[in-house]
Order: structure tokens, then C-alpha cells, then sequence
């Protein structure tokens, strides 16, 4: 059994907030640049507008977006380690410390209802844990923004509606939200499970490092579909027309009841701010 | 071509702008989001005099991150706008020249813009750190106690935007937009 003192899962968090806020992924700033050729007028603004927005954080440590979100941790925990300590305070710890030494907006209120009530240090961080083999602990971090979180949905679909009933309804979900998610968009796609598990798949998609296809060939072309279609719909970066809607679509399956087919839609930003840390 | 802007905003030169074109705005901004409308709502029901003068004047939706040591504001894109649609035709009508955000808005607020002659600007959403360099000063004038979502006075160099409706109705935003 390995012992982990869980002042480094502070610390790690810590380091990978900051680092989120400030740098957009490698895979992320490519795949802006090679959409970028692609636009012309407006839409090629917007995009010349967003590689230069990640040149000026990453060299000045200003935030890539002021909506410095709200922080999502994936934990999978190895079953041969044991954490000393409170795992999640020692996340929130790490957030709270993060969003002060690093100058990021702290967005969360106590209270849904009281506007008056921002915890004042933006946690506490939603955590989700997993149980894994080994004796490592696998942290992925994502601070997410409200406005594309405003624009994600579950759906519980009709069986029969199948595969493309499935496609159908990521497109009218991404051209619902128009410019309002800050397209190019990453699509975090949930397939199947229960409603809760769809929503929680749909987030741990957008985990992924940025087009990393599916393992799952049949998976693979589905994402390869989803993101044809929602390309084709003209809605275009920040929704002023344009080829580039989405930079990426992730979808995560899960086995489901015969009377369901649960799909969430999890809508990422541009500044699709992911890090990834093994203790 | 980009056209220059300065505040307050002339009502003539906003007539002339159609909707794509790209602009720069020099002058003052006031922040301001969802909660601080609601306050700014509250003074005008009750015939109380608001923060600052409407006529001619730019509101940016946005509620900036914290301002390191040495800057003049912090991370510093636009908000969401639709948010604020219940609230933008009743500042236009009392004279509110532009606001500033990002998405598309309701009907009533493409209309409000024609009806007053107003504009709505959006600037790219997500480039906070690129449009915070566009700020050159910032000082909160209401409601400090909103944090991040207190009004403040902005001082603006060639900060960039994109014209989103125009004052003769147009909208940049494509209606194709659907399914294929």
C-alpha cells in the first residue's frame, strides 16, 4: 500500500489550475490554427483573435478568459494507495490558494438562489472519483466556463430514434446555443447509462486531450459524423458565420436500459482549459 | 477597413456602421452584468438618478477578473448578452448608444437598436487576455460590493468589436444557421 500525503494533491492542484488559466492546451492552439486558414472575413478575425488571445496569456499570466470557471476534478484513485488526509479539502485547498496567488475570477455563489453569496475563494471544487488499478492518483482538472456550460443539455432520447436521432439532436443543441457557448466548440458527447451517469460521461469527455479519437472504431466514426454535421450547420467561431462551429466532438458510451437511449451534451468553449497530472 | 470610434458615441457615425463591419471604441465603457441591471433597474423605478450618464454612452457586459500588480484591469472579455436582453431596449431608449457582448439576442433588443438608433457590438468571448491589454485604466463607480460584477469606468484604446446589429436592423448573426 502507498502512501500519498494529500498536501501534494494540494499542491498539484494548485499548479494545474494555474496552469489551465494560462495555457491553452497544445492540441487546442493547433487545431485553432489550422481552422483558421479555413476562415475568411469576421469568422478569420475571430480566429486570429484567439491565437493571439493565447500568445498574450501564456507570455503576460493574464487569464486566457475572465470567466475563469468553475474548477471540475476527475480523480481516479489507484485501490493499492492511501490517502492521508481529507481528499477533498485538499483539492479545495489547492483551488482556493490557485484563483488568489493567480489573479482568476472567483465565480461561485454558496447559494444558487443568493446572488449575495460568493464563497469567495471559487470553491468548492465538483469532484468525481473513480477506483482504478495501481497505486498512482490520475487528477484531470477543468475550470469550466458558465457560458458554455449554460448551453449543455441532457436529453433522454427514444430508443427508436438511433443513431442518427443522436446526431440530429447535438446539431439543434449546438445551433440553439449559436455564439452564445463561444464557438469553435468542443463537444463532450454522453451516450447511454441513466440520466446522471450521461451527464457525467459527457463531462469526462471533454477530458480527453483535444481530438484524441475514440478507442472504440464504431465510437470513432460517430465522433467523425457529429462533427461533420455540426460543421456543415454555417454557425461559424463565436456564431458570426464561419466552416468552424466545432474543433472537436468526444463521445463516451455506457451500457443502458432497453427503454432508454440518455444523451448529455456537454458544451466546451474554445478555451478549452484541461490539465492533467499523475501523483 | 476598421472604423474608429471614440465616446460618447455619436448617433450620425453609429448610422453608418452595418452589421459586420469591424470597429475600435477610444473613450469610456462601463462594466456592468446581471447584477448590477438589476440595480441599475431598482434607481430607475423609483425615479432615483443612476451612476452615470446614459446619453451617448457604451455599456460592456463584463465582469473582470482581478488586476494583477502593474495592470490596469484583469482578465477582460465579454459576458454572455442575452442575459441582459430584458434590460438593454429600456437603457436605449433613455439614450444608451452601444452595448458590448457576445452571442446572439433577442428580437426585442434588434429592434430596440433600430427603433434608437443604438448599436449592439460583440467582441470575441474567451480573448480576455488580448482586450484587457486593450484597457487602460479601470476604477469601480457603483456597488463595490458585487465584486466582480460592480460597475466600473473604463478607459479604452482602439478596443476591438464587431458591429452585431446596426440601426438599420441588420444582424451579423446568420439566420442559415441550421441544421443541414
Amino acid at each position: 500500500m502507498r502512501e500519498i500525503d494529500c498536501q501534494i494533491i494540494t499542491d498539484t492542484v494548485y499548479d494545474l489550475v494555474l496552469k489551465a488559466s494560462y495555457i491553452l492546451p497544445g492540441p487546442v492552439l493547433e487545431a485553432l490554427q489550422d481552422a483558421l486558414t479555413q476562415e475568411t472575413d469576421v469568422a478569420r478575425t475571430v480566429m486570429e483573435t484567439l491565437v493571439e488571445n493565447a500568445r498574450i496569456a501564456a507570455t503576460t499570466k493574464i487569464p486566457l478568459c475572465q470567466d475563469c470557471g468553475l474548477v471540475v476534478v476527475f480523480a481516479e484513485i489507484g485501490r493499492d494507495c492511501h490517502l492521508s488526509g481529507d481528499l477533498y479539502a485538499a483539492i479545495n485547498e489547492g483551488v482556493a490558494r490557485a484563483y488568489e496567488d493567480g489573479y482568476l475570477r472567483k465565480s461561485v455563489l454558496a447559494d444558487p438562489l443568493r446572488r449575495d453569496s460568493n464563497t469567495g475563494d471559487n470553491t468548492p471544487a465538483v469532484v468525481h472519483l473513480t477506483l482504478t488499478d495501481g497505486d498512482r492518483v490520475n487528477l484531470h482538472l477543468a475550470p469550466k466556463g458558465g457560458g458554455s456550460e449554460n448551453m449543455s443539455v441532457v436529453d433522454m432520447l427514444v430508443p427508436a430514434v438511433g443513431r442518427q436521432g443522436v446526431i440530429d439532436c447535438v446539431v439543434e443543441q449546438v445551433v440553439a446555443g449559436g455564439g452564445k457557448p463561444c464557438p469553435p466548440l468542443v463537444l463532450g458527447v454522453g451516450l447511454g447509462g441513466t440520466m446522471d451517469k450521461a451527464a457525467v460521461l459527457s463531462k469526462w469527455a471533454i477530458m480527453r486531450s483535444l481530438g484524441e479519437p475514440s478507442p472504440d472504431p464504431e465510437t470513432a466514426e460517430l465522433e467523425r459524423d457529429i462533427l461533420a454535421a455540426v460543421n456543415a450547420t454555417g454557425v461559424g467561431p463565436m456564431g458570426l458565420g464561419g466552416r468552424t462551429t466545432a474543433l472537436a466532438v468526444h463521445v463516451e458510451k455506457y451500457p443502458c436500459h432497453i427503454a432508454s437511449l440518455p444523451l448529455a451534451i456537454n458544451l466546451q468553449c474554445h478555451a478549452a482549459r484541461h490539465q492533467q497530472a499523475t501523483i | 477597413m476598421t472604423t474608429q470610434l471614440t465616446t460618447p458615441m455619436d448617433k450620425q457615425a453609429l448610422a453608418e456602421l452595418r452589421a459586420g463591419d469591424e470597429v475600435e471604441i477610444t473613450g469610456t465603457v462601463y462594466t456592468a452584468r446581471d447584477a448590477a441591471h438589476v440595480k441599475l433597474f431598482e434607481l430607475l423605478d423609483t425615479g432615483q438618478a443612476l451612476p452615470f450618464e446614459l446619453e451617448g454612452q457604451v455599456i460592456y457586459y463584463c465582469g473582470p477578473a482581478p488586476t494583477p500588480p502593474g495592470k490596469a484591469i484583469g482578465s477582460a472579455g465579454p459576458t454572455t448578452a442575452y442575459r441582459m436582453d430584458a434590460f438593454a431596449p429600456r437603457l436605449y431608449a433613455l439614450g444608451l448608444a452601444a452595448t458590448i457582448g457576445k452571442g446572439d439576442r433577442s428580437m426585442s433588443v434588434r429592434e430596440a437598436c433600430k427603433e434608437f438608433g443604438a448599436v449592439y457590438l460583440v467582441a470575441v468571448g474567451g480573448a480576455g487576455a488580448l482586450l484587457a491589454e486593450r484597457v487602460t485604466a479601470a476604477e469601480v463607480i457603483a456597488y463595490p460590493e458585487l465584486g466582480p460584477e460592480a460597475i466600473a469606468r473604463l478607459t479604452v484604446e482602439a478596443f476591438p468589436a464587431i458591429v452585431g446589429y446596426d440601426t438599420a436592423g441588420n444582424s451579423v448573426f446568420p439566420a442559415d444557421a441550421q441544421h443541414p
